[in-house]
């Protein structure tokens, strides 16, 4: 079993050079998170990676969970674990410092989720679901509901959870059934069964605060009528202590293809009559509420793909410089050398790697600008930041959870045949990765979202902020053009915008007038903006790393990065013709077969 | 009482070291440094000093390059009080340091210089030694128990027989073994707070020791591959293998 390391050299280079980390230090409220307290925390947080969180990965897989009389049990040594990770305060970085949070920027918080993710995604799982729900209350609640449940939350000693799914309503939340009942003193019963609930019942914390979509008796059809509750475990009394068990348990967990040490409950609400539940924000309004998360919960599951991505390598890549196999080609020592110096076992190594570095470098820069978005005080900055942010969302959702899918595929690979035995441990990334595509929005939805609301229907104009996007990388490419070391990278990335411009201009034509064929394309032009904007990314990384060795740097990470970019150039950005043809000219080929001859 | 730590940034024990194709010395080049495991159990110990109300203020001092503030600042999140940086860019051994920790213990007093009994990188195993030579200090190496009262410093020390316990009288030098304690992992916190806590800066050059290396590294080569091993028919056999081939007995 490999032990996993954080790469953070790499983290470095793409928060300070890509994200422009600096500029982030120079907003107001970010002041504190100086290069020295960047290094430290991420140093600490690496730490508490590779010692707590790594070695709990495999013994979570294999264990699981265990429900019994909905007592949900975690896999053995994640309890004390996340006794230490709240006591280490970890919990509390990103919150806002009014409720005992450090109120640290979304970029950093990124690199040091990337770390605790590639350690152990399963048990960071729960950590997640309580930011989102703390970011949710804290925008939506009432004082009262934010003083009671969020100073706890944010340290850490309750959890949070999202009740949205129902056994009918998967993506399609306008079918939620779930009832909220108001009584007289202002508080509402809730009855009914959510299901897909993560870390929705467990042994970790005195608390599990749920928060639950349903219908008031009154409430409209459809997503004009799903109203958003706080339905505690406990019940809180006056004093801040907990009080009697709300009417609720866990009627199951579900046994799954991976995150095995992530409980993934049955919720039952109200068989005994109804649980307690408490009105967020306004009446009906729920939903709406919901979204205002979804760009942080979206970007926190295209990080899960950058972490098992990265952790997939590094446990690729140590197997592939221990073991001996064969005389590589053309070798004329007849010697049997280990897998790296084989031509195809290095081809495999320089796609997980490259694509891991474009993925991690798409997502900080994202999550960057995230921080702008929210703390620029030129409100045009705030504007476009923001604007770039709900374009790429989906992008970096879409295209880091997929591609994780297929790098940790190709770490099995590279194992050869133990690779596809358990306890190899290759596997269980893969499996792992398998979920990151369809929770939090299948890829289909951030497809869909991002040909629709992001790009077609754009309220600043169809295409604006894609036009926006393709400038920036335009002169990228005339840079690189000019550039007699980096011009072939240019002349890759040119080609590859070209095609997303191509793409792009077919996508705005054709969404209004035919839609089905525009969908039938939503996933390729997802695949291709993620595969041109990680190809800029690597671009950008290639041209400083140059400037920096020209400048005399005889940091071999420098060279590494410039090898590594002028790969993915060479192997991935070519894949834009055939996503941009299969937009263009493919749509027919998806729809013309006659639902009767499949 | 005042208690000094000396602390050196290593290779971080989880990363797999490789030699250098010229058989220079290991690889560094964007490997991961961490503080040594030992000295971090030191820093612990001392920290727990001054919550026990025993030790008043603990100063951490580490000797290298600039980057060693980063070790630093992660001993001040555990809860050291200041930092020194003796600074250079010179390959430093242990005598080096052990002058460096003479100079800075005359300077600053204290009653206990506490350090880890080797570092993981070079595995020496001198450093406390030599220092506790040069200052004229009696010294407690591999300590898994440290009381102090009165003046005087208990120490139970892991010897090859099973366990020793000596007293000292302060000021001494405690070299920690791996049972002494086990660190804590640093809070949130306590890392934003260490920022704010001062790192003073002192470069080797302008304190007049001669820190040039007396050992020249002639190669740094891997430990030979282990080869296959055999089964012997009885024990003659394998006590005849063993006095004549491997030569042990």
């Amino acid at each position: 079993m490999s032990t996993y390391i954080p790469p953070v050299r790499d983290m470095r280079f793409v928060l300070n050079e890509l994200a422009d980390f600096p500029s982030i230090t120079a907003l107001p409220g970010y002041e504190e998170s100086t290069p020295d307290l960047v290094e430290a925390i991420m140093d600490e947080a690496g730490k508490f990676a590779s010692e707590v969180l790594a070695p709990l990965n495999a013994q979570g897989d294999r264990q699981g969970c265990q429900c019994k009389d909905g007592v949900v049990t975690a896999a053995d040594g994640f309890r004390d674990a996340y006794q230490l990770f709240v006591e280490t305060g970890w919990n509390a970085m990103p919150c806002a410092v009014e409720y005992g949070g450090q109120g640290l920027p979304t970029a950093l918080t990124a690199a040091v989720h990337e770390t605790w993710k590639s350690a152990n995604l399963a048990f960071m799982l729960c950590p997640m679901l309580t930011m989102g729900a703390i970011e949710a209350l804290r925008h939506h609640a009432s004082d009262e509901i934010k003083n009671t449940y969020l100073p706890k939350m944010v340290e850490g000693k309750w959890t949070g959870t999202m009740n949205l799914t129902e056994p009918q309503a998967g993506s399609d939340l306008s079918q939620i059934r779930a009832k909220a009942v108001p009584q007289a003193d202002g508080t509402y019963r809730i009855t009914g069964t959510k299901i897909f609930i993560t870390w929705g019942e467990h042994d970790m914390a005195e608390n599990i605060v749920h928060l639950v979509l349903a219908r008031l008796p009154d409430a409209p059809a459809g997503v004009k009528g799903i109203s958003l509750f706080v339905v505690p475990k406990f019940l809180v009394n006056n004093d801040g202590s907990l009080g009697a068990r709300n009417d609720l348990i866990c009627a199951s967990i579900e046994h799954k293809m991976g995150i095995h040490g992530s409980p993934t409950a049955v919720m039952a609400y109200g068989e005994k009559g109804g649980a307690t539940g408490y009105l967020v924000g306004e009446a009906n309004k729920g939903l709406g509420y919901m979204f205002t998360m979804m760009n942080h919960a979206r970007l926190n599951v295209g990080l899960e793909g950058v972490a098992l991505a990265e952790r997939a390598y590094q446990h690729a890549l140590a197997y592939a410089r221990e073991r001996v196999q064969s005389v590589p080609a053309g070798d004329k020592s007849g010697v049997a050398k280990t897998l790296i110096h084989h031509a195809d076992v290095r081809r495999m190594l320089m796609d997980m790697k490259s694509r891991t570095e474009a993925m991690r470098a798409l997502l900080y820069w994202t999550a960057a600008q995230m921080d702008h978005a929210q703390r620029n005080p030129d409100p045009a900055m705030r504007q476009t930041a923001q604007a770039t942010v709900d374009f790429m969302i989906p992008v970096v959702k879409g295209w880091c959870t997929e591609s994780s899918i297929e790098i940790a595929s190709t770490g099995i690979q590279i194992h050869g045949g133990v690779g596809f035995i358990e306890e190899t441990g290759a596997s269980q990334y893969m499996r792992d990765a398998r979920i990151t595509t369809i929770y939090e929005g299948t890829t289909g939805i951030q497809g869909n979202d991002l040909i629709g609301r992001k790009l077609a229907k754009e309220k600043s104009g169809p295409g604006a902020t894609a036009k926006a996007l393709r400038q920036q990388i335009k002169t990228c490419v005339e840079e690189l053009s000019k550039d007699k070391q980096l011009y072939s990278i240019g002349k890759q990335l040119g080609v590859a915008l070209a095609d997303l411009e191509t793409a792009t201009e077919w996508m705005l034509e054709n969404y209004d007038s035919n839609p089905q064929a525009a969908h039938a394309g939503a996933v390729p032009y997802l695949l291709l903006t993620g595969t041109v904007t990680g190809g800029w990314q690597m671009a950008r990384a290639a041209q400083i790393a140059q400037r920096q060795i020209n400048e005399g740097s005889a940091d071999t990470f420098l060279q590494a990065k410039l090898e590594t970019a002028r790969y993915f150039a060479a192997h991935q950005l070519p894949k834009t013709m055939g996503y941009c043809t299969a937009i263009t000219e493919g749509s027919d080929a998806v729809l013309s077969l006659d639902e009767s001859l499949f | 009482m005042k208690i000094l730590v000396a602390v050196k940034r290593v290779v971080d024990f989880n990363v797999k070291v490789r030699v250098k194709a010229d058989q220079s010395g290991v690889d560094l080049a964007n490997v991961k440094m961490s503080m040594n495991p030992f000295d971090e159990i030191a820093i612990e110990e001392a920290v727990r000093l001054k919550e026990a109300g025993i030790a008043t203020e603990v100063v951490v001092i580490s000797a290298g390059p600039t980057q060693c503030q980063e070790t630093l600042r992660t001993a001040l999140a555990i809860g050291a009080d200041r930092a020194i940086l003796a600074e250079t860019d010179a390959e430093l051994q242990p005598l080096a340091v052990a002058k460096i920790l003479k100079a800075v213990c005359e300077k600053e007093q204290p009653q206990l210089l506490i350090m880890g009994k080797q570092a993981i990188d070079d595995d020496s195993n001198q450093t406390g030694q030599m220092a506790a030579a040069l200052l004229g200090w009696p010294q407690a190496t591999f300590a898994s128990k440290l009381t102090v009262a009165n003046g005087e410093a208990t120490v139970i020390r892991e010897v090859d027989g099973g366990l020793e316990t000596i007293a000292l009288t302060l000021p001494a030098v405690v070299t920690t073994d791996l049972r002494l304690n086990e660190p804590r992992y640093a809070t949130l916190p306590n890392i934003m707070k260490a920022k704010k806590k001062p790192l003073d800066v002192q470069p080797v050059a302008a304190m007049g020791i001669d820190v040039a290396p007396r050992l020249k590294t002639l190669k740094v080569t891997e430990p030979p591959k282990r080869s296959g091993g055999i089964k012997v028919a009885d024990v003659a056999a394998l006590v005849a293998k063993l006095k004549n081939e491997a030569k042990v007995i």
